[in-house]
């Protein structure tokens, strides 16, 4: 039980999807100038991915190699369809502002690589609680970077006002910046800048050293 | 025509403004040549698959595509998803196959970036955006093009900037995926200074 526990613990943190595997970054991007849309996206992709892994890893016997990644393609593509006419018949103005980025999770990279990394090769039961991992640390992201960039960008948190605007008589000046595309790159960019300094063993190496022209010059 | 060109070239740029493609776009982008040959393919990707399925999307998805069939009620739009990856994974196929038949030199220096084509967001993204702002055909190739050669130019530059930026001296946390964050954001914030130019 410890040791499948492990498959949830482990991709909160310290083996991050978005900030160290890099994989379902294009989506964690683009939802997230308010933390509604980040929550939502955040479930939408948890729950296709919970359950893609499990169909993939129940049939995973079944599937002949040569084809494998067409019927995972085809899998996860239903079960996005679902997912989208769900939040279209439910939430449709969430549904709205998510624009195309439901039906991208059909190609979102976290998907397909744990689909084809670990439901292809172990029993049900893990592939659920790897998948159901991997969308919580996804989810993690999102949520902190979805938070971030709402409260500084219009001073609110799913709506409600925390920091008064200076044009409602307040003292806070929303910075405009921060509902912009560059904003997203800026904060996931410290983010991993961040886990980093505290997980050093995440560090990339780098290609090229400059020790060794210093000592000599 | 002129105006959607610019703006998907530019102001609209589908790595820098809308993130489709972020995956690929940074983990390609360690070299100069191979980043170049990315975004050529991406380039004759986007404009094939772009206009198909909007022929797609149009003939046989949309509601009363069927009315000559006598079912003018039939909306199928739903499916676009799949008829879209379908026809995506279809065409990079054959074009693969094409290129290794009569171009074997190109096939060579595309050949490896194709299969990644198939399972990137910006693809399948501009399709998308094509079926959500309701592009006519023309529109379409154009858009097509022009998406893809924004996503290339984006690549090009950033892994010219990346190739300088190994030589730097910068924190340890921040090597490799946090300085390309970093880079990233810088490019698109100078991509949106373009908002103005086309429109």
């Amino acid at each position: 039980m410890a040791s499948n526990l492990r498959h949830v613990t482990a991709p909160l943190v310290e083996n991050n999807p978005v900030t160290l595997q890099i994989l379902g970054i294009c989506s964690a991007l683009a939802v997230t100038t308010s933390l509604s849309t980040a929550l939502v996206m955040s479930l939408a992709l948890t729950a296709v991915l919970c359950i893609a892994s499990a169909t993939i890893s129940l049939i995973r016997n079944h599937i002949p190699n040569v084809i494998r990644l067409i019927v995972q393609i085809i899998i996860i593509a239903s079960l996005v369809i679902v997912i989208d006419e769900l939040l279209q018949a439910y939430a449709f103005e969430i549904s709205r502002q998510l624009s195309i980025f439901v039906g991208l999770i059909v190609t979102n990279c976290l998907v397909m690589g744990r689909a084809e990394a670990f439901a292809m090769r172990n029993p049900v039961w893990p592939s659920v609680l790897d998948g159901l991992g991997n969308g919580l640390g996804y989810s993690l992201v999102l949520i902190i970077v979805g938070s971030i960039r709402e409260l500084l960008g219009a001073g609110t948190l799913l709506g409600y006002t925390i920091l008064t605007p200076a044009s409602q008589g307040g003292w806070f000046v929303p910075l405009g910046l921060m509902q912009l595309a560059p904003s997203a790159f800026f904060i996931i960019g410290l983010l991993v800048w961040a886990i980093r300094s505290h997980w050093v063993g995440q560090v990339e190496t780098p290609k090229f050293s400059l020790k060794l022209q210093r000592s000599r010059g | 025509m002129t105006d959607l060109l610019i703006t998907a070239i530019f102001h609209e740029n589908l790595a820098l403004t809308f993130f489709l493609g972020v995956c690929t776009f940074l983990a390609v982008s360690e070299r100069l040549e191979t980043a170049f040959g990315l975004g050529l393919a991406i380039i004759v990707v986007q404009t094939i698959t772009i206009p198909v399925n909007n022929l797609i999307l149009n003939g046989f998805l949309v509601e009363g595509a069927w009315a000559w069939l006598g079912l003018p009620d039939v909306d199928l739009t739903f499916l676009k998803l799949i008829a879209f990856i379908g026809v995506i994974a279809a065409m990079v196929q054959i074009l693969e196959m094409t290129l290794d038949r009569f171009a074997p030199v190109l096939y060579r220096a595309l050949g490896i970036f194709l299969p990644l084509i198939t399972v990137n967001c910006a693809v399948l993204g501009g399709s998308l955006f094509m079926a959500e702002r309701q592009y006519e055909f023309v529109q379409s190739v154009v858009f097509g093009f022009g998406s893809g050669a924004g996503w290339a130019l984006a690549i090009v530059a950033f892994a010219a900037i990346r190739e300088r930026l190994k030589y730097s001296d910068m924190p340890a946390g921040l090597q490799g995926l946090g300085s390309a964050f970093l880079v990233t954001g810088l490019m698109s914030l100078g991509f949106s200074a373009f908002a103005g130019v086309g429109s």
